[in-house]
């Protein structure tokens, strides 16, 4: 898993069986102190929940798609949690 | 399997049901010397591994899945052990 | 996932056995503004995507979980078709 910021939502009405109602998020990858790193991507949202500007922490891989269900379906990054606190043991804890 | 080292925690309240109580630890990469990498994964912990320890992780899904006994679970990163040393020739 | 656009279809007479039958388009990678960005992919698709569509392009084995694609020698597969986007609050685009 790693760490990513909600920015922003994409509306697809046409979409794999197995996909229908499952939100989709646009999700930018952060490095381990918070920095976005990487472009920007979209993962399904197996929690529902998350929304933009929260932090969250995502699954890759066939991995992700396990997290749905059903679980056969082809997504390749989904959001497995929403981040209430992350510590960093030499640092102030964000957010 | 990688090397890395334990430099935080994670706190999510909403999670999928399959994380339910388990431990999620951040980890820094690192290089066999121990020497920080830029790159970094959230793992599960079986091992009870503490902040600043080094630590093995695997960072493969059929086989963290088979470590869990969790054959349909959405995971793939699992910290498999606490490094005592690595030992590297010359 | 990714945005991308399709640009065509592909056509290959000659192939491994397994791929007859699947449906093979050309999709170029858009960013989040939606600007051609990145590079073109061929993908399967499962979804009945036409050119010029935006869709999601799901990668890697999770590409193989559809029924089309199923044990198939595929490492993309288009599994949505999007209506709109919006990043930051601001719609990007709207089909």
């Amino acid at each position: 898993m790693l760490l990513g910021r909600v920015i922003g939502t994409v509306v697809a009405t046409v979409a794999y069986d197995g996909l229908a109602g499952v939100p989709f998020l646009f999700v930018q990858p952060l490095d381990k102190r918070g920095a976005p790193q990487g472009a920007p991507l979209v993962a399904a949202d197996a929690t529902r929940m998350a929304g933009p500007g929260e932090l969250v922490a995502f699954e890759g891989g066939r991995e992700a798609a396990l997290a749905l269900e059903p679980w056969f379906v082809p997504v390749d990054h989904t959001i497995v949690g929403i981040v209430d606190r992350h510590d960093r043991y030499d640092e102030e804890a964000t957010p | 399997m990688i090397l890395g080292r334990v430099v935080g925690d994670i706190t999510a309240t909403i999670r999928h049901p399959f994380y339910g109580a388990k431990k999620l630890l951040v980890v820094e990469r690192t290089a066999p010397d121990g020497a920080p990498l830029p790159d970094y994964l959230i793992a599960v912990d079986t091992v009870g591994a503490g902040p600043g320890e080094r630590v093995l992780v695997l960072d493969e899904g059929n086989g963290a899945r088979q470590v869990l006994a969790a054959p349909d679970a959405p995971v793939r990163s699992v910290i498999v052990g606490i490094l005592d040393a690595v030992e590297t020739e010359g | 996932m990714q945005l991308a656009r399709v640009a065509g279809t592909v056509v290959a007479s000659r192939k491994e056995e397994s791929l007859e039958g699947l449906k093979l388009l050309l999709v170029r990678q858009l960013d989040t503004e939606g600007r051609e960005a990145g590079g073109f992919l061929v993908a399967a698709d499962a979804v009945g995507a036409g050119p010029g569509e935006v869709v999601l392009v799901a990668a890697g084995s999770s590409a193989r979980q559809t029924r089309a694609t199923q044990n198939r020698p595929v490492d993309a597969v288009v599994m949505a078709i999007v209506d709109t986007w919006e990043i930051a609050g601001e719609t990007k685009y709207t089909k």
